[in-house]
């Protein structure tokens, strides 16, 4: 129990780092769509699929998955852009938001989980 | 610097949202309750953090992301929504797995404009 407390919380440190620097290198970009957002949950959701489809070890999957991953993609933040893209009257932009980061981010799941599936056959 | 608190904060936020959803791992049912529970929850108080920093807060830039972007942003995940609704969809639990994305979808959205136009009393805003 403790060892899984440990493993969380340094994938939990390294995960907001991370989401922290892509925000950073990502938010100097002019454009109205939360990119910075959109990129992690994308990227984190397919790396999700690809280590829960690769069935590792416990350790392997609570450190990257629940820990760094977890981390990394985040909901509340994706959920706050729109709520501000819908008070700047940006509604095309918040819906077009919605739509990709749903649609996109599930498929990255289950091509990610297709891929780990694969390989650990 | 920032790094670091931003670390820190994703360490506990990352914590926070494992204790909660433990009640729900060993539990019978399909439905993801505990992602579910922490998304919602953490939809409300960034909103509400986030609008209390910018109109009555006046902390530390530092502390502020840490809090917002660290802790709040890492407490909530979009990886594991994701990875749960092609987990259900492979069971056959269609319906449920559009359920789970509406109540995800919806909810989150609520609990969002409500954490940030709602919280605060009329008089408290600018």
């Amino acid at each position: 129990m403790i060892e899984i407390i440990c493993f969380i919380g340094i994938g939990g440190f390294f995960g907001a780092i991370s989401r922290y620097w892509v925000s950073q290198q990502l938010g100097k970009l002019n454009v109205k769509l939360p990119i910075a957002t959109f990129v992690v949950n994308i990227v984190g959701s397919f790396l999700l699929g690809l280590i829960i489809g690769s069935h590792l070890s416990e350790r392997i999957t609570v450190l990257f998955g629940t820990g760094f991953m977890g981390a990394f993609t985040t909901f509340s933040t994706f959920k706050l852009d729109i709520i501000k893209l819908l008070d700047k009257k940006e509604q095309k932009v918040a819906i077009l938001y919605i739509v990709m980061t749903y649609i996109l981010g599930i498929c990255s799941a289950w091509i990610g989980l297709l891929i780990g599936n694969y390989f650990t056959q | 610097m920032v790094y670091f608190y931003v670390g820190i904060a994703g360490t506990v936020g990352a914590l926070l949202r494992y204790a909660v959803s433990l009640p729900f791992v060993h539990s019978d049912t399909l439905f993801p309750y505990g992602t579910l529970i922490v998304n919602l929850i953490g939809c409300y108080v960034l909103a509400l953090v986030t609008r209390l920093f910018h109109e009555k807060v006046q902390w530390n830039r530092t502390y502020q992301i840490a809090i917002t972007t660290g802790l709040v942003g890492s407490f909530t995940t979009f990886s594991t929504f994701s990875v749960e609704v092609i987990q259900l969809m492979e069971l056959h639990h269609y319906l449920l797995s559009f359920l789970y994305v509406c109540i995800s979808l919806f909810g989150g959205l609520a609990c969002s404009y409500l954490g940030y136009y709602k919280s605060l009393k009329s008089g408290d805003c600018k």
